[in-house]
């Protein structure tokens, strides 16, 4: 039996509250109502045996191997299609059981593999653990009869191996493609003894529909589906739980380990975030933790065209110290600034806002929410009372209608995606709106009431135009809107929709979708039951981001949707700690806690802990970080765990504010391309290096735990905290837990978070304190924060970006399930299988205007540059409509987004860029510039 | 150098006039006070300073609201 293998029940634990009693071998036991025999057994501590079951899928009843025999019930059901009743007596272990269970296992090993001791999964097999608790020790049928000995192995994934001649066809791979991750990738072709297990229609795993999830792998009982590092480097002996350092799920995982060695990371169905679910960058693109482009030694250099000079960590700092302050004493206080990561730690990002503002002694701190989510902080802040998602992930089991606005959750937040096609295929409706048609618009067993495919940038007025039907048609909640609204607002607001201009009608000739579309996903939202929205980046990432964010917090009011189960409004966060890096005070104009440094008495309890005056004065976020530079105002910054070079719009003009810095330094795990403009370079720490928290989408604050050392030596804490003490202010810390319990003591919605809480709970939703000791699953249930909810005027401006004979064209940008973010991790794995280049989607229509044919070298041009990538020709995308990804730097999608913002928050609008797209055969000039610099800027010297 | 500076105006005076555009729905008064609460609230002093140096130029560019807003900024 595995050691690193948790309990498995066999089938799921019950909902139900009633408690039935009955007896098993004797034992009288008490569970819900709705239990299997087989999950009360193990309970009370037996183990039946079993093949076809295990506790994350539903019962299937096909192996034979779990039958028990019941008083008074004639043959011997299967324990885990039974259910318990009261006064049920059962027995698990007779002379009759034992019989047929050896008799079954005999037929199962007939036509298995006998090479346990060199097979993969010894010492993790389920099948090899059977036949040792059944007792086989011969089989008499031999070994020469019909068999699938001779079946091909499938290699073609790059983290799985395939062999059918060790399946046992249990069909449990097959039911967790379904059950678990929603995709129907796996079926069970042929019948009888030719029954097995097919991706797709007979394809390899690699060429099939398959998603990589894991889901399959971790459910199968032998070596059938087995991870290739398990093959390669045998079973774990100690296993570390911790959190994934992917998307905003924060999918809690086991670290396996051999030494400080990672042989796999399984999810843990413990886990309150994705309960043993997992996605093919969490599972599997873990690699890039140890990839030979690590840096693992501190650099410096007087000039970005200098090589790198490997040096003492004592020396960068000092350097990196002398030359922040040195600025600061040339040019002003103000001169410099830093930004922080939502991919570290809370208690890191903690301390590098906690440096910059009591150290630099400004509030020049920002973090890269600044492109994503910004916009969320200031809309639910506005309308709500504060920034965050208003449900628990759980919470989608109890939504009737699922509103999906510019979000595309199974490629970006793909665990959560599964939970919500769960409930789409029993029976949820959806409406979907978004200008491409995404995955969940039509899917196995899903297809979206309706979608609604706007053109890029008329988001707010759709969001109008649906509660302009609401309104009208008088499907509002006037209850909720008296009890729980500001009615004064709410009449000024509604005076605003009601105005013929927010009309579906009206807004179909603006956004391109019908008007009756309009009014039937509005009455459907309505009137349908409990309403959820989840919006992406595709809500935010516009000149009206926050604009749309109160559009649909005013519709989540204006039907009661919100504050309950199943009701609500979610941001999903793209990065695994952007909730947390905004909750820790990442914003230039907001201490921890989102409450504004002009605040005298928040600025006093922070001024007291730390010992020194703090600025009331609002400072520069990232555009304007680059402006100031480009003015030459703004000299010096710190940069951890964020690469802004590619990552923030219009390169060219990022480029020319970083040239214009004197001192850059970078703290991160690999060279990315902020660090080829950078002064110093700081080796940063994995998240598998590292103690500390990570906070979620639906606020969930989980531990990260260390599951190795860090390869530079230090935690990205403990270098913050160095160069801290270089610059005199005075940190002392020695175990992240400290950090948090200083979160805790100045951050009332953090007030009741400790280490010896999360570990204890295994982790808990913020607001955690007085009121809420065990947290908060779901946000304004009886009042909003700040009281009343306040309905916001959100009038339609259309973007400055407009098309035009030259730029005839709308460019969207997006990401895709096998790479993340600016694709420094995932670039680094064997996911480039999937996606190894940023392509250009085009409309067949587009395309043949413009002589484009399927993988054509294009080049796209936008008012602001040019860059070149091959086209793949879509019907995804409606005509007019072009989209990228983000995740190359070598096609540099942001060569050619332009710095329109949103007017709240300054967030780029990725979303929507004029362009004209044409067939090339070079790279534009920019990017041979930018390659030719690269090559240089990369160059290091090592030590003497 | 001028260019970059003049470009950094521009780019705050556009900024200055997408808040007003958004507050615009509002009445003029209330418009004008959120407008100015925002940028008080949400720009750095020296992009402050800024848009108030440009407005003392003439403000070219800047929208009736936002004019309104950054005068109140100068009280």
């Amino acid at each position: 039996m595995n050691i690193m293998r948790p309990i498995d029940f066999g089938t799921k634990a019950s909902p139900e509250k009633t408690l039935v009693r009955l007896e098993i071998d004797g034992v009288v036991i008490e569970v819900p109502q709705g239990t299997s025999v087989m999950h009360a057994a193990v309970t009370m501590g037996t183990k039946i045996p079993k093949l076809c079951a295990t506790d994350s899928l539903d019962a299937f009843g096909s192996c034979r191997m779990c039958l028990v025999e019941i008083e008074g019930r004639r043959g011997t059901p299967a324990s885990c299609t039974t259910p318990v009743e009261a006064g049920m007596k059962v027995r698990t272990n007779t002379p009759k059981l034992a019989e047929l269970r050896r008799g079954v296992m005999e037929l199962y090993i007939s036509d298995h593999p006998l090479d346990c001791l060199t097979c993969a999964a010894n010492g993790d097999c389920e099948l090899q653990d059977m036949a040792g608790v059944v007792g086989l020790r011969e089989v008499r049928y031999g070994y020469e009869g019909k068999n699938h000995f001779a079946s091909v192995k499938d290699t073609s994934n790059p983290y799985f191996t395939f062999d059918p001649a060790k399946c046992i066809v249990c069909s449990r791979c097959v039911r967790a493609c379904e059950e678990v991750q929603g995709t129907f990738a796996l079926t069970i072709d042929g019948r009888g003894f030719a029954s097995v297990v097919s991706p797709s229609q007979h394809e390899s795993f690699l060429e099939s529909e398959c998603v990589s999830c894991g889901a399959c792998v971790q459910a199968c009982p032998t070596a059938t589906l087995i991870e290739k590092s398990v093959i390669e480097m045998g079973q774990a002996e100690h296993k570390v739980k911790t959190t994934c350092a992917y998307c905003g799920v924060g999918c809690s995982f086991v670290a396996e380990m051999q030494g400080d060695r990672v042989v796999r990371m399984v999810p843990d169905k413990d886990g309150k975030a994705n309960h043993g679910h997992s996605c093919v960058k969490g599972r599997f693109a873990w690699g890039y933790a140890t990839h030979p482009d690590r840096i693992t030694k501190p650099m410096i250099r007087a000039k970005i065209t200098d090589p790198w000079r490997e040096v003492s960590w004592e020396e960068a700092l000092d350097y990196a110290a002398s030359q922040l302050r040195g600025l600061q004493s040339k040019y002003g206080k103000d001169a410099i600034g830093g930004i922080t990561s939502s991919r570290c730690t809370n208690e890191e990002t903690w301390l590098v806002q906690k440096l910059i503002r009591a150290g630099f002694g400004n509030n020049n701190v920002d973090t890269c929410a600044r492109v994503c989510h910004s916009p969320t902080g200031y809309g639910l802040k506005t309308t709500f009372g504060t920034s965050a998602g208003t449900q628990d992930f759980d919470s989608v089991e109890e939504s009737d209608v699922i509103m999906v606005i510019g979000a595309n959750p199974t490629d970006g937040h793909p665990v959560f995606a599964s939970r919500m096609k769960k409930r789409l295929r029993q029976g949820a409706h959806l409406i979907v709106i978004d200008p491409r048609q995404i995955d969940l618009v039509d899917t196995p067993h899903i297809r979206a009431d309706y979608h609604l495919p706007l053109k890029p940038g008329t988001n707010v007025a759709v969001i109008n135009a649906l509660a302009y039907t609401i309104l009208e048609e008088n499907l509002e909640n006037a209850r909720f809107i008296h009890e729980r609204c500001d009615t004064g607002e709410f009449a000024i607001w509604r005076e605003f929709i009601l105005q013929p201009k927010n009309s579906p009608e009206k807004v179909s000739e603006i956004s391109g979708v019908p008007a009756a579309h309009i009014r039937a996903a509005a009455r459907l939202y309505a009137t349908g039951g409990r309403g959820a929205i989840y919006y992406g980046l595709g809500v935010t990432e516009h000149s009206q981001g926050s604009t749309m964010v109160m559009g649909m917090a005013n519709l989540t009011m204006l039907t009661g949707n919100i504050g309950a189960r199943g009701r609500g409004l979610n941001p999903l966060r793209g990065q695994n700690n952007v909730q947390g890096s905004c909750d820790m005070g990442s914003f230039p104009h907001e201490f921890p806690g989102y409450r504004h440094v002009s605040d005298t008495t928040t600025r006093e309890s922070f001024a007291h802990d730390w010992g020194v005056e703090l600025s009331a004065e609002p400072g520069l976020r990232i555009p304007n970080m680059f402006d100031q530079a480009l003015s030459g105002n703004f000299r010096g910054m710190y940069v951890q765990g964020e690469d802004i070079v590619q990552s923030d719009p219009n390169t060219s003009h990022v480029v020319a504010a970083m040239k214009s810095m004197e001192c850059v330094v970078v703290q991160d795990i690999f060279l990315n391309e902020t660090a080829n403009y950078a002064h110093v370079f700081l080796p940063g720490a994995s998240f598998l290096e590292k103690d500390g928290t990570f906070t979620n989408a639906e606020r969930r604050i989980n531990r990260v735990r260390r599951a190795m050392k860090p390869l530079a030596g230090y935690a990205d804490w403990e270098v913050t905290q160095m160069l801290a003490n270089k610059m005199g202010l005075a940190m002392n810390y020695t175990h992240p837990s400290q950090i948090m319990d200083e979160i805790a003591r100045l951050t009332p919605s953090f007030k009741g978070v400790s280490y010896e809480k999360l570990d204890r709970d295994g982790s808990v939703q913020w607001p955690c304190n007085d009121a809420a000791p065990n947290g908060t699953p779901i946000m304004h249930v009886e009042k909003f924060v700040r009281g009343s909810g306040r309905f916001m005027l959100t009038d339609y401006v259309p973007t400055d970006e407009r098309t035009s004979g030259k730029y005839p064209l709308l460019l969207t940008t997006g990401r895709i399930l096998s790479q993340y973010n600016v694709g420094a991790q995932t670039r680094r794995t064997a996911n480039v299988a999937w996606h190894d280049e940023d392509v250009l989607e085009i409309h067949p229509f587009d395309a043949e205007h413009r002589g484009i044919n399927d993988g054509d070298y294009v080049a796209m041009e936008s008012r602001v540059g040019t860059t070149s990538l091959r086209a793949v020709i879509s019907e995804r995308m409606q005509p007019g409509v072009v989209y990228t990804t983000f995740h190359f730097p070598e096609t540099g999608a942001n060569i050619v987004t332009t710095e329109y913002s949103d007017w709240a928050t300054n967030c780029p609008e990725y979303k929507v860029t004029a362009v004209q797209v044409r067939p090339t055969n070079r790279r534009s000039d920019f990017q041979e510039d930018y390659a030719e610099h690269t090559a240089q800027a990369r160059h290091i010297l090592a030590a003497e | 150098m001028q260019a970059t500076h003049a470009d950094a105006t521009q780019k705050l005076v556009m900024m200055a006039n997408q808040i007003g555009d958004y507050f615009a729905a509002y009445p003029h008064d209330a418009a004008v006070k959120q407008t100015r609460q925002h940028i008080e609230q949400f720009w750095a002093k020296p992009m402050r300073a800024a848009i108030i140096a440009h407005l003392a130029q003439g403000g070219k560019g800047l929208k009736p609201i936002s004019i309104e807003a950054v005068k109140g900024l100068m009280g």
